[in-house]
């Protein structure tokens, strides 16, 4: 049955709350168990071998030796994972990445893998593997990668997006192209032009629990895997399919996540478990080490980004142009596509044009990370706006609400918008205490705008009514950051009870339908869009079975605070009926009583921030130390407002990491130098301040609830207003991120020259 | 009545076209008809593609009504972290 | 192979088990005691999201030999709280939800409980660097500080 998803306009009693989270007692008490907590009678230990080279033809693989060691039960290559694709070109990078099958691409791509009975025995199998490696040339950067000379990675890649198609193989996968009008005569008419090149070198998720699953496959075809990820209906469809089973038959389990932020969209290690497990008969458990998990999980995109935006005197912006490089790993990917649609979504223009270009390098295979490809090309955008609204002497909040995209404008991507958040976001920034906040002595204050997609998807959820009368909630979307709490008060809401009546889980692939993965800001808007639709279903059955139980057409029932009433003068005699009173009878009128939902969530809806950072940076040491930082940033309605915080200090938490500090470093041969936490620096508490958060509502039409998507957005302005605050501070423009202490150092040197 | 933009991958499949109108009254009409005029669109719209109706994003749900005039743009399905 | 019989105390409970002696005391925890509320993030000491208490002193779990823990008297996150009663600042942390995914939460109680143990009145700064060891990936911090602010309140009796 189709339910109206339009939103309704009510007044909550639940949503809006801010109660405590159900699964938190089990998080504080150690009791949760998450990816590498948990065990299977007669496990082994499995544990990969990965490539020392950046790129090197694999000749020949000899494990005969580890196959003699006592306690290996199963040593594997990627001869045993044959190519199932069936053609299916991203499916077979995913299999060549989680093995490598002719080539080794990137330091720490998997080659061989064992399982034994401990890990001590496992070591030494590992050490006992030959690998016969003919190492070729590698390239690691961005910009080296799509010069002339550079080493090929696949002879088979022709640059497509190109016309004519090009007559040499080059690392250029792909170009995409978005924009309209006519940036040139656009350039002509404006009375300033800012042109810059900006690099963003390559950030890690960094979520600090590493990928780990237990798996367990019998002779029969059935399997068992318990793993951390973000989406374990996309892991079982995607391992079943490289190792030949049933969708049906492979039982996946979600654990409690420890982090993803999109790095646990994509298998790694999952395959190879179940391979291994097949092979050995027995379950097996593989947990990366960190090391690996820097070196062969995928880390965001690497950067290189021209930017030309040119305007009137008067603020108005004549012409935006962007050309963006991002790096793939070794398989073609949407990263610079993505790059090319969001960078000036934020906009209302009538010329804009930007070009992505898909660059191979040999590095690991680039994945999602929240709002994939956004943060970079935002960060180059708005220090172009930045600079050009100084340029032209107008305060730069009020350069961009001049310039900003609202209703009816034409998006840089392509549709024309409908109602939208970036004005509003833009003066509650401008309005908010923060930007009167007094500047010292090497201050500096920066802000910026960030956009991003959200999405819907595949959902579905049971809600079932107990023989007590409470509630169990079973949902698909896995819990990375306290929706389980959200959903509750949406049952809760929905059915008129108080929330500590409904119980949310997780279910496995067993359990329930499909559900799409927690990414693209899902979680809770498609959840929640899904629980409200099986609430009200469940609300019909009970209301039947109120009449049944009165005697009375169910026409004459209505549903209010939770319980069913009867309508009219008439009926005035009859109490009305709890959920306990109904649910006791059940078994007489009919049996269990249930409300379950499937459906496509739609509409998600686009969403806008502003943040505004103040810095100090020391002008001897080059640190910078982030002083004040605010977040605005439109949620459509808050379901849980704690938690929406908690989404927007924790996306600004990993921009400031990515703007001052983290990145991947290579050396001369090819290989990633800081593979841990030492030395990939993420932020500690004492590098930040509080950060000061404020939810705008704008309700999202396409929601009953208003919901928007929240979980992405909050990273994509960082980078770039951070850039701006620190540029501010010191008098020179930063165009290469990480700002860390050696390049601020740098920039005033070059300044100073 | 519908006008359709193609971007992208999906334009140079379609013979460079990027514009395009059509008469369709929901997805799936508009699915078939663009493959029967452009077969190279065929890989793209199975691998799944958003489509977004005067402004707002959609999934390739077949059912999805496509209002009279309304601007179309199919773009690439996005990827989210 | 011959592996190391230790003795030690665990959450008040004596314990005793024979570990090879390459063998963490986190791996000893979390494999061979079922103790499993310490996690794994780096196994370089460099998350904190394996600490422990180790003779009233704050340890990363992995940078101990499980031999080393003869004699020893341990605390981890299983012994925080006493039966139902949750500690406060397990209360708060949930009151203030100083925690998303969780994974970094055991760590983190332990670091503020030997925090708040030297220091029951610390200033906010004196908290950030306290806790310095300990990384988290979601939360930036903010509810986790205020959450020990709160917790440090409680526990002085105010």
């Amino acid at each position: 049955m189709a339910f109206d998803a339009s939103f309704t306009g009510q007044k909550f009693k639940s949503v809006g709350t801010r109660p405590i989270r159900p699964d938190g007692i089990d998080k504080v008490t150690g009791r949760a168990r998450f990816g590498a907590d948990f065990n299977m009678p007669g496990q082994l230990v499995g544990r990969i071998l990965r490539s020392p080279h950046a790129h090197a033809r694999i000749k020949k693989i000899d494990t005969s030796k580890a196959e003699k060691l006592k306690g290996v039960k199963a040593v594997v290559t990627a001869a045993d994972l044959p190519d199932l694709t069936n053609g299916d070109a991203a499916m077979f990078d995913i299999l060549d990445n989680c093995m490598a099958r002719k080539r080794a691409f990137y330091d720490g791509h998997a080659v061989a893998a064992v399982a034994a009975i401990d890990a001590r025995t496992a070591k030494q199998a590992l050490k006992l593997i030959k690998v016969d490696y003919g190492v070729l040339p590698h390239v690691t950067d961005v910009d080296e990668a799509v010069k002339p000379k550079a080493p090929v990675l696949h002879k088979s890649v022709f640059t497509e997006g190109v016309d004519p198609k090009p007559k040499k193989p080059s690392n250029v996968a792909r170009r995409s192209q978005y924009g309209h009008g006519d940036v040139d005569a656009g350039f002509t008419a404006a009375d300033a032009i800012i042109e810059r090149t900006f690099r963003t070198e390559q950030t890690h998720q960094g979520y600090i629990e590493p990928h780990a699953c237990v798996a367990s496959v019998n002779s029969d075809g059935t399997g068992e895997l318990w793993v951390c990820t973000q989406g374990h209906f996309a892991y079982r469809q995607t391992c079943a399919q490289l190792l030949g089973m049933d969708v049906s038959k492979l039982r996946v389990t979600s654990s409690e996540i420890g982090g993803g932020f999109g790095g646990k969209t994509h298998v790694w290690a999952e395959p190879v478990a179940l391979a291994l497990s097949r092979k050995a008969g027995r379950p097996v458990k593989l947990v990366m080490t960190r090391n690996e998990v820097f070196r062969a999980s995928g880390p965001a995109s690497a950067t290189s980004i021209d930017v030309k935006i040119g305007a009137k005197k008067d603020g108005t912006v004549t012409a935006a142009e962007a050309t963006l490089r991002y790096s793939c790993g070794p398989y073609a990917g949407m990263w610079a596509e993505l790059g090319a649609m969001t960078s000036f979504a934020c906009y209302d223009l009538k010329n804009v044009k930007s070009v992505g270009y898909e660059v191979l390098v040999n590095r690991p295979k680039t994945a999602a990370y929240r709002a994939p490809s956004a943060p970079m090309a935002a960060f180059a955008v708005e220090s172009v706006m930045d600079e050009l609204a100084h340029k032209i002497g107008m305060d730069p909040v009020k350069f961009r609400i001049k310039n900003a995209a609202r209703e009816g404008s034409k998006s840089s991507y392509g549709p024309v918008y409908g109602p939208i958040g970036i004005g509003p976001t833009l003066e509650a920034a401008q309005k908010h205490p923060h930007m009167k906040a007094p500047l010292g002595k090497n201050q500096g204050r920066g802000m910026a705008c960030g956009f991003w997609f959200n999405f819907g998807g595949q959902t579905c959820t049971d809600l079932n009514i107990g023989i007590d009368g409470t509630v169990t909630l079973a949902v698909g979307t896995v819990d990375v950051g306290g929706s389980r709490a959200s959903l509750t008060l949406v049952a809760a809401e929905e059915l008129g009870i108080p929330y500590e009546q409904v119980k949310v889980v997780v279910a496995d692939t067993a359990t329930l339908g499909h559900n799409d993965m927690t990414d693209g800001s899902r979680g809770t808007f498609s959840s929640s869009m899904a629980t409200i639709f099986a609430a009200r279903n469940a609300i019909k059955v009970m209301r039947e079975r109120a009449a049944r139980m009165w005697d009375i057409p169910v026409e004459d029932v209505t549903w209010e605070d939770g319980h069913a009433k009867a309508k009219g003068q008439k009926r005035g005699n009859l109490a009305p009926l709890s959920i306990k009173e109904i649910a006791a009878a059940a078994p007489n009128t009919g049996g269990p009583i249930a409300g379950h939902n499937e459906i496509v969530a739609d509409g998600a809806g686009v969403s806008f921030a502003t943040h505004i950072c103040d810095v100090e940076v020391d002008p001897e040491t080059g640190a910078t130390k982030v002083l004040r930082y605010t977040v605005v940033q439109d949620a459509g309605k808050a379901v849980h407002p704690t938690y929406v915080e908690g989404q927007y200090q924790g996306g600004a938490a990993q921009g400031i990491g990515w703007a001052l500090n983290e990145e991947y470093i290579y050396g001369k041969d090819g290989r990633l130098q800081n593979a841990g936490f030492l030395d990939y620096r993420i932020p500690v508490c004492s590098d930040l301040p509080m950060i000061d958060t404020m939810i705008l509502e704008i309700p999202n039409p396409n929601h009953p609830y208003g919901v928007r998507g929240v979980g992405e957005t909050s990273i994509v302005p960082p980078l770039a207003a951070i850039a701006n605050a620190v540029s501010s501070a010191v008098g020179v423009r930063m165009t290469h991120i990480p700002m860390s202490p050696p390049r601020i150092l740098a920039a005033l040197d070059a300044a100073k020259a | 009545m519908v006008q359709v933009a193609l971007w992208g991958a999906l334009s140079a499949a379609a013979g460079g076209k990027k514009a395009l109108d059509i008469e369709a009254k929901d997805i799936r009409e508009l699915f078939r008809k663009l493959e029967e005029r452009y077969p190279g669109l065929k890989p793209h719209i199975e691998r799944g593609i958003a489509v977004s109706i005067d402004g707002v994003i959609y999934r390739d749900t077949w059912s999805k009504e496509l209002p009279d005039k309304a601007e179309i743009y199919l773009l690439p399905r996005i990827a989210g972290g | 192979m011959p592996g190391i019989a230790v003795t030690t105390t665990i959450n008040g409970d004596e314990v005793e088990f024979i570990c090879p002696a390459e063998e963490t005391l986190l791996d000893v925890l979390r494999d061979r005691l079922g103790l499993t509320g310490a996690k794994e993030g780096c196994g370089t000491g460099d998350c904190g999201a394996c600490s422990v208490i180790v003779d009233d002193r704050l340890v990363c779990a992995c940078l101990m030999l499980g031999a080393e823990a003869q004699g020893r008297r341990i605390e981890t996150i299983e012994g925080m709280a006493h039966g139902e009663k949750l500690h406060p600042l397990q209360t708060k942390f949930l009151e203030h939800a100083a925690l998303q995914c969780g994974i970094c939460t055991p760590g983190f109680l332990m670091a503020a409980k030997d925090l708040l143990a030297k220091n029951p009145n610390p200033t906010e700064e004196e908290i950030r660097f306290g806790l310095a060891g300990n990384l988290c990936r979601c939360t930036g911090y903010d509810k986790i500080v205020r959450a020990v602010q709160d917790a440090a309140r409680v526990m002085k009796g105010a």
